[in-house]
């Protein structure tokens, strides 16, 4: 156990760790021992060709898998800087989510409205007071580059949103409760280029302020917006580096495969 | 290579497969017309016996030997009672149940068994729960033949209505949603309150309102349990002007209600009281379409917000 108060000067610069992880859906072994690592206040890109566990690994970080019977981890992801393993048995994964938010594939907004979406996780938190709703709800818009666009209708259903402001409004409600990590699961999957330009440039503006960690089927999104990129192939971490090493010069054959376009 | 006598083969066929879309399209008209007809002629029967026999004196007298002084004051009120009973008790079990069954109990093959058992018991007929209630609330329970025992037969009978329609409309939420809500820290209940059940009400209360227009008409389970066929004074009011102004005395009066009132007009060899029956009939027909007409509009002002 380390000593809370003066953290390990090797390992203050990660966010997180994965030790060992493997994960199982039922008997289908998805993830298979897995270590890598999330650099505080950086992006970290998951890529690899379809079905090969990145979203699985993803939703590891905040115990999404726990909402399905039958599935099992093995192995750590530590957390700093108070070294929890947040795949403990002994962690609840409810304490897990309220330290690391969600940003889905496609958009989904409650229907309620837009000032309703980005308090629901303060709300959960029991954050009652109307002016500490007002600012965390206009600071949220704003860190998500909305606020501009909807201060004038906050009490507007989301639905009305297009999908580029849904996904925006998704990202603001995950930001609002200050996570210290936030995850994306392929989050412009769903949206047209345009849109998809905008959410990179707010992903990349936010990583001042959260670490990151995204899945993307994309490589190039993976080449503009992440500063680490791991590459996945069914269930295994292939290769993890800098994005620019991985995309300049992997050094392992199949990634470079991959990269080049040989597959995938 | 298609020749000039290839395709007047092709068009010979296609003349010859459309003469089933001709032929289906008469029969299924005739079908529909058949039924729409039976309906119409039956209720326009109806309303030609009973609308003169519909005046304010009619909903405000109790039976009578006379058949033009004879009302169904005790009928109606019997009826509003019992089904008071049958949707307080119906509804937050029937809700309740379906929320578990959802949400909560682990997917294994004892749920599985339940949730068969479920969704059979809408099929059993509704003079089976009159037996059962008679065995368990008039006797076993001690309710006597009540307005509580009624209302408590009938809220079995349409208990797996509204767990299923409770269970339709939580399985209409997409996942995304769900997990959503769970991606934020909230807990079950969390999502289930701030998000479920908002979510599905509209549904819900669609079920809930079907269920009772089906327990409205119910005459089979009434007669079970021995409500009574002529009636002449009203249940203990609800309301007393005296502390603590509610009563609860009137749960477990005799009474009884629209369906058995019919029917006791109808055996009657007086030629008039069938004009009594059928004025009565008008009025629940009439009650059972506003309540199927209260479901379309709460669903479609409820859905109107939410669009997946």
């Amino acid at each position: 156990m380390q000593n809370q108060l003066i953290p390990n000067a090797e390992t203050i610069q990660y966010k997180s760790e994965v030790k060992g992880l493997s994960f199982y859906y039922g008997e289908f072994h998805a993830l298979n021992n897995i270590d890598m690592v999330l650099h505080d206040k950086q992006i970290t890109a998951l890529i690899g060709p379809s079905g090969c566990g990145k979203s699985t690994f993803l939703r590891c970080f905040n115990r999404m898998h726990d909402l399905y019977p039958g599935n099992q981890y093995e192995g750590d992801i530590i957390l700093h800087p108070d070294d929890v393993n947040i795949l403990s048995e002994n962690v609840d994964p409810i304490e897990v989510r309220m330290r690391i938010s969600m940003v889905f594939q496609k958009p989904n907004p409650f229907p309620k409205s837009i000032y309703e979406n980005v308090a629901y996780g303060l709300r959960v938190r029991g954050v009652k007071q109307r002016a500490i709703l007002d600012e965390k709800v206009e600071t949220a818009l704003s860190n998500a580059a909305l606020w501009d666009e909807v201060k004038d209708r906050l009490h507007k259903l989301a639905f009305n949103l297009s999908g580029g402001q849904q996904q925006r409004l998704c990202i603001a409600r995950a930001l609002a409760t200050d996570p210290e990590i936030l995850l994306f699961d392929e989050p412009t999957s769903a949206l047209d280029p345009i849109a998809t330009a905008s959410i990179e440039e707010l992903i990349a503006d936010l990583k001042s302020k959260v670490t990151i960690l995204i899945v993307t089927h994309n490589m190039q999104q993976a080449a503009r917006v992440s500063d680490y990129t791991a590459y996945m192939y069914l269930g295994e971490l292939i290769e993890f580096n800098e994005t620019d090493t991985i995309f300049i010069k992997p050094n392992n054959k199949q990634t470079e495969d991959y990269i080049t376009g040989r597959f995938g | 290579m298609k020749t000039e006598k290839n395709i007047k083969e092709i068009r010979r066929m296609i003349a010859r497969h459309k003469r089933w879309d001709l032929i289906f399209l008469v029969t299924g008209i005739f079908a529909l017309m058949i039924a729409v007809l039976t309906f119409v002629a039956l209720f326009a029967q109806m309303v030609i016996d009973g609308m003169p026999r519909l005046t304010w004196d009619f909903f405000i007298s109790f039976p009578s030997r006379h058949p033009e002084s004879a009302g169904i004051l005790s009928a109606w009120v019997g009826t509003t009672l019992v089904m008071l009973v049958t949707a307080f008790s119906a509804v937050p079990l029937g809700i309740g149940a379906g929320i578990y069954l959802e949400e909560y109990a682990a997917k294994n093959i004892f749920t599985e068994i339940i949730e068969i058992n479920v969704t059979n018991l809408a099929g059993v007929p509704s003079i089976i729960y009159g037996l059962l209630a008679l065995g368990l609330f008039v006797y076993q329970l001690g309710f006597g033949q009540s307005i509580l025992a009624a209302g408590l037969a009938l809220a079995l009978l349409i208990l797996p209505i509204v767990i299923v329609a409770t269970r339709e409309a939580i399985r209409s939420i997409p996942v995304t949603i769900r997990e959503g809500a769970y991606a934020l820290g909230a807990t079950k209940w969390q999502t289930v309150s701030d998000h479920i059940l908002p979510y599905s009400s509209a549904g819900i209360l669609t079920g809930v309102i079907i269920g009772l227009a089906r327990a409205i008409g119910e005459t089979a389970p009434i007669i079970t349990i021995g409500a009574l066929t002529f009636i002449a004074f009203l249940p203990p009011s609800p309301v007393k002007s005296e502390f603590p102004f509610i009563s609860f005395e009137w749960l477990e009066a005799p009474f009884t209600v629209m369906p058995i009132q019919m029917f006791n007009w109808v055996s009657r060899p007086e030629e008039e009281f069938q004009f009594n029956a059928a004025a009565a009939g008008l009025i629940l027909v009439v009650m059972t379409l506003t309540m199927n007409g209260l479901a379309i509009y709460l669903r479609y002002r409820m859905r109107k917000n939410i669009k997946w």
